[in-house]
C-alpha cells in the first residue's frame, strides 16, 4: 500500500472483528427464530430445532478440512506440473 | 412467414459481417444481431417451420415450443450482454467467433430433428475454440486442442446414436429419446459431454479459464446449457441422471476449495450448478423440469456475471490468482458491487436469483421421498456458497492487501456487469416473469416464511464457518499449485502407456531384428558355402551322375506309385 493513501475502514483489524462479531449475532438470532416459525418440512427431521444451521456449520467445516487435510495431499503438484 | 428463417443464422451472419468490418460499425452490428434475435423470439408461433430437404430427409431447423423458445431467449440474452462486455476488444477472431457460437448454439435449440442438432453442435465446437485460441499462448493452444478433440468425439456420439435410433426407429426426430431407445446410451454420452458428467467433466476446468477475458464469459453461457436443453428434451425423468447430478453437485467442490485460479474454481462451481439441473432432469416431474430449465437461465446470467467480474480483474490486474490478489476493492469498487451480486445469485440468497430456481429442485427432490439426494444438494447449497459466493469476493477484493492499484474495469464491462446484475436481481425479486416463461404451469411459491429462514440459516451459518475457519488459520491458504483431476489420465497416464507400449514394441522389434538378422547372416554363409566356386551345388557334374540321379527318382516316383 502507498504510504500516502488513506487507511479504510475495512483496514482496521478491530472493524473486522465487529463485523465477525455481528455475523455471529445474526447467526444466533436467525438460530432463535426456529422457535417462532414454524418450518413446515417434507423429512419430519429436518424440522428440528436448528437444523439448517447446524447443518450448514458442519457441512462446510468438514468440506473445508476434507478437501485441504485428504484431496490436497492427494492431487496437488507444483503449478508448472503439465509444462514439464 | 417469421419462422422460416432460422433464428440462430441472424448471430452467425452478424458474426460473419464483424469478421469483414471495423470500429463503429462492427458494434452496431454486435449490438444490433442479438437485439434482432430477441425481436424474432417474441413473435414466434409454436410449431415445426423452415423445413429443408437435404440428404434424403426432411430436417426441420425450427421446432418451436416453450423449451426451445425459452432457451433461445436467454441464450440470446447472453449474446447481447457477451456483445456489450466485449465492446474493447479489438481482436476480430473473437468479435467474430463469438456471435458465431452464440448464434450456432440458438441454431442447436430449435433443431427439430438429429442431424441439424448435430450440424450446429459441431458449430459450437469449431467456433468456441477460437476463443480459447485467442490468448494466443502456448499453454491455451494446447487446451485449445484437447477441448476441440472432447467436443469432436461429443459431436460423434451423438451422430453415431442418431444414425443408430434412425436405423432403429425410422426416425430422426429431435424429441424424448430415453435410455432404452436404440442410439439412447450413445447420445446421452454426448450430451453428458457437454453437461460435464463426473469424469467427463474435465474439459471444462481446463479450457474455460485458458480463454481470453471476454471468452470465458462467452464459453460459460452457452456449451453446457446446450448439453442441459438436450438433456430435458430427451432423458425426463431418466432415474440415472439423479444420480449422476448429486455427484456433480457435490464433488467438484472439494476441488472449488483448493484451486488458486479463481476462473477455474468458477469452472468448478459450473459443474456444480449443471449438476442441480441435470438432478432436475432426472427427477422429471413438472416442478423437477421447471426447476432445472428455470435454474438454466438464472445461472447463465449470474455464472456470466462472475465471470465478467474475474474478466475485469484480469484484464487490470493481469491476473486471477488468489494467492497474488487482494485488496481490489480498493480500485474496483463496482466491480467488487456486480461480483457480490453473481455471489449472492449463486449462493441462492433471498432476493438474488437462485433463491426461486434452485429450490424449485430441491423441492422435487423433497416431494419424491429421495431423501440423500436432498442431504447431498443441501450439502452441495451450502459448499457452493463457500466457494463461489464467498471465496471468489474475498480473495480478489478482500483478503489481505496484495498492493495491487488497477484502474475500474472499462465502461463497456461495466454496464454488461450492471445489466446483468440487475437482470440477477430482478428475477429473484420477481420470479413471476421467469416462471410465466417455464415449459409446465407453476404453482410453486419461493418466498414463504420457512424457505427464506431456512436458506437465511444455511447460509449464515456456512459464512460463519468460513469466518471461524479463517481466523482460526485453518482454512487452507491459497497456493501456486496444479491440482490433478480427471484430465491427468489422458495428459500423463495415457501417454505413459502410449510410451509403455511404445517401449515395449521398440524392445519387441529390436529383438526380432536380431534374431531375423543372425538367420538371414546363416541363411548367407549357407548359400556362400554351397555356391562359390568350389560350392557342392555349383560343381560341374558329370552326365552319368545326372542320370543316376534321373534313375532314382524314377524307381521311387515308381514305388510311390503302386504303394
Amino acid at each position: 500500500m502507498a504510504p500516502t493513501e488513506k487507511k479504510r475502514w475495512l483496514d482496521r483489524s478491530e472493524n473486522v472483528t465487529r463485523l465477525y462479531r455481528g455475523l455471529w449475532l445474526i447467526g444466533l438470532l436467525l438460530f432463535a427464530a426456529d422457535a417462532v416459525i414454524h418450518r413446515h418440512e417434507d423429512f419430519s427431521w429436518a424440522e428440528w430445532f436448528g437444523f439448517y444451521a447446524l447443518y450448514g456449520f458442519v457441512a462446510c467445516v468438514a468440506l473445508v478440512l476434507a478437501a485441504k487435510e485428504l484431496l490436497r495431499r492427494l492431487v496437488m503438484r507444483p503449478e508448472d506440473y503439465y509444462d514439464r | 412467414m417469421i419462422a422460416d428463417w432460422p433464428v440462430g443464422l441472424t448471430l452467425i451472419v452478424g458474426g460473419l459481417l464483424a469478421a469483414a468490418v471495423r470500429g463503429r460499425l462492427r458494434d452496431v452490428i454486435s449490438l444490433a444481431t442479438p437485439l434482432l434475435t430477441l425481436a424474432q423470439l417474441a413473435l414466434l408461433d409454436h410449431g415445426d417451420f423452415a423445413r429443408v430437404d437435404a440428404l434424403g430427409r426432411t430436417l426441420v431447423l425450427m421446432h418451436v415450443d416453450r423449451l426451445s423458445v425459452l432457451f433461445g431467449i436467454v441464450f440470446a440474452i447472453a449474446a447481447l450482454l457477451n456483445a456489450i462486455y466485449a465492446l474493447h476488444v479489438h481482436d476480430g477472431v473473437q468479435r467474430a467467433a463469438t456471435p458465431i457460437y452464440a448464434g450456432s448454439a440458438i441454431g442447436a435449440v430449435f433443431a427439430g430433428d438429429l442431424l441439424t442438432l448435430f450440424a450446429f453442435w459441431e458449430l459450437t465446437a469449431v467456433a468456441s475454440v477460437l476463443l480459447v485460441w485467442a490468448s494466443r499462448s502456448e499453454r491455451s493452444f494446447r487446451a485449445g486442442m484437447r477441448y476441440l478433440a472432447i467436443q469432436l468425439v461429443s459431436g460423434l456420439l451423438l451422430l453415431a446414436g442418431a444414425l443408430a435410433h434412425e436405423a432403429g426407429t425410422g426416425s430422426l426426430a429431435f424429441g424424448y429419446i430415453g435410455l432404452a431407445a436404440p442410439g439412447g446410451a450413445l447420445m446421452l454420452a454426448a450430451f453428458g459431454i457437454k453437461a460435464s458428467f463426473p469424469l467427463l467433466h474435465n474439459w471444462l476446468q481446463d479450457a474455460y479459464p485458458e480463454a481470453t477475458d471476454a471468452g470465458t464469459v462467452a464459453l460459460s453461457a452457452f456449451t453446457t446449457k446446450l448439453g442441459i436443453y438436450a438433456l430435458a428434451r430427451a432423458y425426463p425423468g431418466t432415474e440415472l441422471l439423479i444420480w449422476i447430478g448429486a455427484t456433480m453437485t457435490a464433488f467438484p467442490i472439494f476441488y472449488a476449495v483448493i484451486e488458486n485460479d479463481l476462473r477455474r474454481v468458477l469452472a468448478y462451481s459450473m459443474t456444480n450448478q449443471l449438476g442441480f439441473m441435470v438432478t432436475g432432469v432426472g427427477l422429471g416431474s413438472e416442478l423437477a423440469l421447471n426447476g432445472a430449465v428455470a435454474h438454466a437461465f438464472a445461472d447463465i446470467l449470474f455464472k456470466s456475471l462472475l465471470f465478467m467480474s474475474m474478466g475485469a480483474v484480469l484484464l487490470r490486474a493481469g491476473t486471477v490468482k488468489g494467492s497474488e490478489l487482494g485488496g481490489l476493492y480498493k480500485s474496483m469498487p463496482w466491480t467488487t458491487g456486480f461480483c457480490i451480486v453473481g455471489a449472492a445469485s449463486i449462493s441462492a440468497f433471498p432476493l438474488f436469483s437462485g433463491f426461486v430456481t434452485k429450490s424449485m429442485i430441491m423441492a422435487a427432490a423433497a416431494g419424491g421421498g429421495h431423501w440423500a439426494v436432498w442431504l447431498v444438494l443441501l450439502f452441495a447449497s451450502a459448499g457452493v456458497f463457500h466457494h463461489a459466493g464467498i471465496k471468489i469476493p474475498y480473495f480478489a477484493f478482500f483478503a489481505h492487501d496484495s498492493g495491487i492499484r488497477c484502474r475500474e474495469a472499462p465502461l463497456n464491462m461495466l454496464i454488461a456487469m450492471g445489466c446483468t446484475a440487475a437482470l440477477c436481481i430482478g428475477i429473484g425479486s420477481f420470479p413471476g416473469l421467469l416462471y410465466a416463461l417455464l415449459p409446465h404451469p407453476v404453482d410453486y411459491v419461493p418466498y414463504t416464511s420457512a424457505h427464506v429462514l431456512s436458506q437465511l440459516q444455511l447460509l449464515v451459518f456456512s459464512a460463519l464457518a468460513f469466518s471461524v475457519l479463517m481466523r482460526t488459520g485453518i482454512y487452507p491458504p491459497e497456493l501456486r499449485s496444479t491440482n490433478l483431476d480427471s484430465d491427468w489420465l489422458y495428459r500423463r497416464l495415457l501417454p505413459m502407456l502410449l510410451r509403455g507400449v511404445g517401449s515395449v514394441y521398440a524392445m519387441a522389434r529390436a529383438a526380432l531384428e536380431r534374431a531375423l538378422g543372425s538367420a538371414l547372416r546363416r541363411l548367407d554363409s549357407l548359400a556362400v558355402r554351397h555356391h562359390h566356386a568350389d560350392g557342392i551345388l555349383a560343381r560341374t557334374w558329370t552326365t552319368g551322375g545326372m542320370v543316376l540321379m534321373v534313375a532314382i527318382f524314377l524307381a521311387a516316383y515308381l514305388v510311390l506309385y503302386y504303394a
